[in-house]
């Protein structure tokens, strides 16, 4: 047993190299998945207690099933083996007994699926919301519009906020919320029914937070909605649940629950950044200006794809640095970023003329960029826009 | 030619060494130019082992990423990479090749027939795979890489991808003509050529199972072809169907792949149901409870199968009542499939069995494969399913239907059938080894994932929150002893068995039934030239 012997070696070198990895100290996330849980998260909406329970009963009547019919194996296993001397019998078929276990698995599915029906009937009503919020998917991040209800005309961008150097670096301690934390959650008050329309821009995501019992993809051209009433304050962790491309595990979903006076305190401090944000559209910027503002633009939304050396990745993502495009006139680029190009997606209905305006000036003096035309006013993607 | 079939078989098995008076080419002509049933089931054997291997290997690089949360070995697109090639090779690649190579052994063999209906379009759909197959690994080459949008290749993700996706898509399309090619024969075959008095209502179980399955695959693999060629064509001729800017609809994607995928589903199922329902008997040395039962419920599984594609699709947002339908749809088939199930245990009731790693694997196949039918019922359960689609619980659901199921049943058919292809008997404590290892790092691997999916932690996942770390190292070093097992099992059964050992005799097993064991061990190069009669 030469082999065997050596996967035995194997298989205990593998456990010994798992024993002296350091031990995780992570702990329980708030809001998002518990160490080592091995059922749903904590219900905090009605459908995710239905859902609860629908699973429970499912997983209840398997199991009877499960030791009932494998009892039978079992002991057949046990009893009827030709080294207890058992002789075997004849019989190969039985009328009676073959209608019966085809009648009675017929009446069992039929009443695992009357409960659930109440359930699907109960998800799919998303009808008078208090508050209506489209949640836009886009690689790799999502946006967020309150459409109707109490704050409506909010909208921001949310991207993970866990540290680059934690998902790189192995020795870099990981936080509790590692990968489930952004830098601008989802505002919502309690007790109320918050709708969500999802679409996105590019390819198909999925909105999923699973204390809500809350799933549904986010498709390129449609919208779709699904609804959750949260009865309990706190932050809910959830995590974009359809394949869409290298960035798909570093786009979570934290929606934060709060009581109505601390919603209204929200919306209004939230108004007025906004406010403040907003850009006076005749401001002529000077290079550096842009520059400045065009890096965090770069940061947050390019870096993915073309990297922060602008080198990008070879075959999949074209470089910045030294490209003809980047460096000719600014026509070209323009159009690229409002109106996308195979991968790259469009960003006119994503970022403001200012953003668009910096970054483009951010690649043309970056890197080993010098162009020639090095610097776009917001004035002239607002012209481009027409 | 004046002795019986028979007769002349066993003349031919006592040199040995398949010297015959037709004139059978040797050397590479042997293989490349091959006609014969069971030179051509040995290629597509060895075919879908190579496959599984290379499969495997990607599994493990997969595993080995998630051992520990954050990117320690790969970029995320290299792993989006290695998802979706792990799922291409596993199916189009090992296991759909493997039942082909299964068939073309065994079906002519169990019917009494000469060989297989259509000799040379049988040597043309083996041979369109290996090319499919170079051109599918080498994406990994070419710029862009590899394919990287899920085997399901979900547009519009799909049209996002470099060239690696084409050459996925052309040997999709070869892999599929391949699969149309096999079935034709194998329907053709069944029907035209069985011995006389075979009726259908007197065929072997397996044969039964994959006349089914071959209709299943002829009716499926154009619908595939269709949908990879609209995402060829949206992505090199300007189409639309799947854009929605263009006024397409990338759900209907979804839709056309799906009808071609739930049957799929089945057709890498069934052929393994036929296997298992000729080793229970022959090990409980009692006779298959209920024929007529089975032959009706893998019939109605296969039209179920028609019926349920949108349970895949039920996070895309689709009207209350299609929802109810496909709910109620799926958990129809639950029935006949544990019909299946109480008949195998019938069988075994009151039999008398011994535990050879046949029968052995066929228990650890329903014992298993059972598991993974109640995680499939409690995913038709349309809100349990948005809850876990798309999560770990949906990744341990199939291993535990695809591993555990097909791959299992094939392992048995193997130790089963083996001593008729080879003329050699396996070692027996090699094959037990084997099958424990293979269970155990099994359930290692893919159980703590139902836990994982519960949690919430979703698929297709290069890094995931620190919380999820245990069971990912638990399935880890699984996986590790998954892979190792079936490495032993290469080198440490198939290999010595093919070299030698202890003769086998004709019919090895005490309890086994049908015309496959009227011949000698090894089976000779040509066999029922003349028919034999069947009572």
């Amino acid at each position: 047993m030469k082999f065997a012997q050596r996967i035995q070696y194997l298989m205990l070198g593998a456990s010994l190299l798992a024993a002296t990895l350091p031990a995780a100290a992570v702990t329980d996330s708030v809001g998002g998945p518990g160490v080592r849980q091995l059922n749903f998260q904590t219900p905090v909406t009605p459908i995710a207690s239905q859902i609860y329970s629908l699973h429970t009963l499912m997983l209840a009547i398997c199991l009877v099933i499960f030791f009932a019919v494998f009892g039978v194996m079992f002991y057949s296993i046990l009893k009827h083996r030709k080294s207890v001397g058992h002789k075997s019998a004849t019989f190969h078929e039985s009328t009676t007994v073959e209608i019966a276990w085809t009648i009675i698995p017929f009446l069992i599915v039929i009443g695992m699926a009357l409960p659930a029906t109440k359930t699907v009937v109960a998800m799919k009503d998303t009808s008078n919301a208090d508050l209506t919020i489209k949640a836009t998917g886009m690689q790799w991040k999502w946006g967020y519009d309150y459409l109707k209800g109490e704050g409506e005309g909010i909208s921001f961008l949310s991207n993970l906020s866990t540290p680059r150097e934690q998902i790189s670096d192995s020795t870099k301690t990981k936080g509790d919320n590692y990968l489930i934390e952004v830098d601008n959650e989802v505002y919502v008050p309690v007790n109320k029914k918050i709708r969500i329309v999802t679409t996105a821009n590019d390819v198909i995501h999925a909105f999923a937070v699973p204390a809500f019992g809350v799933k549904q993809d986010a498709i390129p051209g449609f919208v779709r909605d699904t609804w959750f009433k949260a009865e309990k304050i706190g932050v809910y962790r959830g995590q974009c649940s359809e394949l869409c491309g290298k960035e798909h595990a570093f786009m979570p979903i934290v929606v934060n629950v709060v009581s109505a006076e601390d919603y209204t305190k929200w919306v209004d401090g939230k108004k007025k950044a906004m406010a403040a944000l907003a850009d006076d559209p005749s401001k002529v910027w000077t290079v550096d200006e842009l520059k400045q503002r065009g890096e965090k633009v770069y940061a947050a939304n390019c870096v993915a794809c073309h990297q922060a050396s602008g080198k990008g990745v070879p075959g999949a993502f074209p470089a910045l640095d030294g490209d003809l495009v980047v460096n000719g006139p600014h026509a070209a680029q323009i159009n690229i970023l409002l109106n996308g190009k195979n991968a790259m997606p469009a960003w006119k209905a994503v970022l403001s003329d200012t953003d668009i305006a910096a970054v483009i000036t951010y690649t043309r003096n970056s890197w080993s960029n010098k162009a020639a035309e090095n610097l776009v006013q917001p004035a002239e993607i607002l012209a481009a826009r027409k | 030619m004046s002795t019986t079939a028979i007769d002349q078989a066993h003349g031919h098995g006592a040199d040995g060494h398949g010297h015959d008076d037709h004139g059978h080419p040797h050397g590479y002509r042997r293989w490349l130019f091959a006609t014969n049933h069971k030179d051509i089931g040995t290629l597509y054997l060895w075919f879908s082992l190579l496959m599984l291997m290379s499969g495997g290997v990607l599994a493990l690089l997969i595993r080995a990423e998630l051992f520990q949360p954050g990117l320690q070995l790969f970029k995320p697109e290299f792993f989006n990479q290695l998802t979706t090639m792990h799922g291409l090779i596993m199916v189009f690649g090992a296991i759909m090749p493997a039942f082909v190579g299964f068939a073309n052994w065994m079906i002519p063999l169990q019917i009494g027939a000469a060989d297989m209906a259509f000799a040379r379009m049988n040597n043309f759909s083996f041979w369109l795979l290996p090319p499919a197959a170079i051109l599918l690994m080498s994406s990994f080459l070419v710029p862009g890489g590899a394919p990287a949008g899920g085997w399901t290749m979900y547009a519009p993700l799909s049209t996002q991808m470099g060239i690696g996706m084409d050459m996925a898509i052309f040997a999709m399309h070869i892999m599929g003509a391949s699969s149309i090619m096999g079935s034709i024969n194998i329907v053709t075959t069944i029907l035209n050529m069985r011995a006389p008095g075979m009726t259908l209502m007197k065929m072997p179980m397996f044969c039964w199972t994959w006349l089914i399955t071959a209709y299943l695959l002829i009716a499926v693999m154009p619908v595939l072809a269709g949908a990879i060629t609209m995402t060829l064509t949206d992505r090199h001729f300007g189409t639309s169907f799947f854009n929605a800017a263009g006024g397409g609809d990338p759900v209907m994607y979804q839709h056309i792949f799906w009808f071609f995928g739930h049957p799929e589903v089945y057709i890498m199922i069934l052929p393994a149901f036929g296997i298992v329902s000729h080793i229970i008997p022959a090990f409980a040395r009692k006779t298959l409870f209920g024929y007529a039962s089975m032959v009706y419920a893998t019939s109605s599984i296969a039209i179920l199968s028609f019926i349920v594609w949108a349970h895949h699709m039920f996070t895309t947002g689709m009207p209350v009542t299609g929802q109810l339908f496909f709910m109620y749809a799926t958990m129809l088939i639950a029935v006949p499939t544990g019909v299946k199930v109480f008949n195998w245990i019938a069988t075994m009731w009151r039999g008398s069995m011994t535990f050879e790693t046949p029968m052995l694997f066929a228990i650890g196949f329903i014992f298993v494969f059972t598991m993974g039918g109640f995680t499939g019922l409690i995913l038709a359960v349309t809100p349990i399913d948005i809850e876990l689609q798309d999560t770990y619980y949906v990744v341990a659901h199939f291993h535990y239907v695809l591993v555990a199921g097909s791959l299992f049943a094939m392992f048995a058919g193997f130790y089963y059938w083996g001593p008729k292809w080879t003329g050699y008997m396996y070692k027996e404590s090699r094959g037990k080894f084997h099958f424990w290892a293979s269970l155990i790092t099994f359930n290692i691997t893919f159980f703590p994932m139902h836990f994982l999916g519960l949690a919430g932690m979703p698929r297709r996942y290069a890094d995931y929150p620190a919380q999820f770390t245990d069971f990912n190292m638990i399935a880890s070093i699984g996986a590790l002893g998954f892979g190792l097992s079936q490495v032993y099992f290469l080198f440490a059964v198939i290999i010595p068995s093919i070299r030698g050992g202890e003769k086998a005799l004709a019919k090895p097993w005490e309890g086994a039934e049908g015309l496959e064991w009227t011949i000698p061990s090894p089976a000779p190069f040509h066999t029922f030239e003349t028919p034999p009669m069947v009572k």
